[in-house]
């Protein structure tokens, strides 16, 4: 499972990679992704529209179930990635790269503070119930 | 280690170590960890549909009824007409509560003159086993015998073709629901050609401890793709088979599920029968959908046509076969002739919808 440097990670297991002062892209972890199998629909919202932290921007469907998306931070949408509507499956293969989901300008950078660094996330999935141990 | 969202610990069946090796990804069904995919849930279905899967499905509940009054026993108990069945057959029928209500769908054995063996479903076995205990008389016994078996079904056009070099079984010469008992690379197994995958296939009922070794010799024998639950739910979503606790309950009646065909009313009386004899119109039927638009009906999604809740979703995934999303549902009966067009209301959405007759793949 990678937990790439220099990005942060919210609760609900999505990133923000800052790219540059306000401007921030936004997708699943490799742990959620595993967690829900084939990617098979990524619903995202349009450019222009806002999301705001911690409610619902979009929808993730595996061939299995739903998961809701969950803003790590608020702003504008000012790019979706268009290349998930013909090729979802590209969430599994590279999540933290081509799975991108959407590219937003943050309303409020201080925001990033709530959300994990990758060693505390790291932590926050091996160390969650349920989880599988391995078999132990 | 796995445990129930309550608490406790979770069934495995005798296949587990398999799984764990395999990697399998597990989840809670009914109780039981179970694998929900392995190698991933498109790549296991194509190979059901083009080769052979391997499925565990142990976690199956049997139930044994015997004795002088077996075969009057079942016919009263279940929906289907069991003096159909010889010695080396099978049907799929139903449990019926007295208002017609499903309490499970299942497939019986008659094993031999005056022993059956029903095949239930692992979410419904202690219900179903009570129900059996409390309507049987003096001349049956009946058994829960579900965990003396393992249960795996190899299906796909390739089963046939794996299966055979194993058994000295001439599986040509058996029919769809028909069984005999056979070795299967030494191990005694009832080799069943059954199925929930809508392909040709077998189902090999073992001692449970023999099921690990089943399952080496079967991946062994050729070109075998482990299958999780995953892909059992999109081949027989697919195939529009009903699922318990989906499109099936103790307040759907099997007319409105479809399911009239397994009710035979002409074969005298049976539990049920009376509330299905008075033919009360319908309320409402299950229907296929297909979406017209981008998005995925789930279990629980409103149905909506022009304007008026007609209904909800009970199954839907993405058809790996067709690349559509595909659902199954209850509509009001002025909403189910094939081709209406309706919507499917996803997230606050209302996604376009056109009811369809199943199965959605042929």
């Amino acid at each position: 499972m990678e937990y790439p440097k220099g990005m942060r990670y919210s609760r609900e297991h999505e990133w923000v990679l800052v790219e540059d002062e306000a401007g921030a892209v936004i997708g699943i972890s490799d742990f959620a992704q595993n967690e829900l199998g084939d990617v098979v629909y990524v619903e995202a919202p349009a450019i222009g529209e806002t999301i705001s932290k911690d409610d619902p921007f979009g929808a993730v469907e595996s061939v299995k179930a739903v998961s809701d998306l969950y803003a790590p931070v608020s702003g504008t949408v000012v790019e979706v990635n268009d290349a998930l509507a013909d090729t979802p499956e590209l969430v599994n293969e590279d999540p933290y790269g081509e799975g991108w989901i959407i590219k937003v300008t943050m309303s409020d950078v201080s925001e990033l503070e709530d959300l994990m660094t990758h060693e505390e996330y790291k932590e926050y999935c091996e160390g969650q119930p349920d989880d599988d141990d391995g078999g132990a | 280690m796995a445990k129930k969202a309550h608490g406790g610990e979770l069934r495995r069946t005798p296949l587990h170590q398999r799984h764990n090796a395999l990697g399998a990804r597990m989840v809670d069904f009914a109780g039981w960890e179970m694998p929900v995919q392995y190698r991933g849930i498109q790549a296991e279905h194509a190979a059901v549909r083009s080769g052979a899967g391997l499925f565990d499905v142990s976690h199956m509940g049997e139930l044994e009824v015997t004795g002088a009054g077996a075969a009057r026993f079942c016919q009263r108990l279940t929906s289907n007409d069991v003096t159909r069945l010889r010695p080396s057959q099978a049907q799929y029928t139903l449990l019926l509560n007295e208002r017609a209500g499903v309490i499970d769908d299942l497939v019986i054995f008659r094993l031999e003159e005056a022993r059956y063996l029903l095949c239930v479903n692992a979410s419904r076995a202690d219900v179903d086993f009570k129900w059996l205990l409390d309507h049987a008389g003096d001349d049956v016994t009946v058994g829960n015998v579900s965990d003396a078996y393992a249960l795996l079904a190899l299906q796909g056009p390739a089963a046939a073709g794996v299966l055979q070099p194993l058994t000295a079984a001439e599986l040509s010469a058996l029919k769809p629901f028909h069984f005999v008992n056979g070795d299967v690379n030494g191990i005694c197994c009832i080799i069943s050609r059954t199925g929930y995958t809508g392909e040709d296939g077998f189902e090999l009922y073992c001692a449970a401890g023999d099921g690990g070794t089943l399952w080496d010799a079967l991946t062994a024998a050729g070109d075998v793709e482990p299958a999780g639950l995953g892909a059992r739910d999109t081949l027989r979503l697919e195939k529009g088979y009903s699922l318990y606790g989906h499109e099936l309950d103790e307040n759907t009646t099997p007319l409105e599920a479809g399911l009239g065909w397994v009710a035979k009313l002409d074969k005298g009386p049976f539990v049920g029968s009376e509330a299905l004899a008075r033919k009360e119109p319908l309320t409402r039927r299950l229907v296929g959908l297909i979406m017209e638009e981008a998005g995925i009906a789930r279990h629980g999604y409103p149905i909506w046509r022009e304007g008026r809740a007609v209904g909800h979703v009970t199954s839907g995934t993405l058809s790996p076969t067709l690349g559509k999303a595909i659902a199954l549902g209850y509509v009001v009966p002025e909403a189910a002739a094939p081709d209406t067009e309706v919507e499917v209301e996803i997230r606050r959405r209302r996604v376009r919808a056109r009811i369809v007759r199943v199965p959605f793949v042929r």
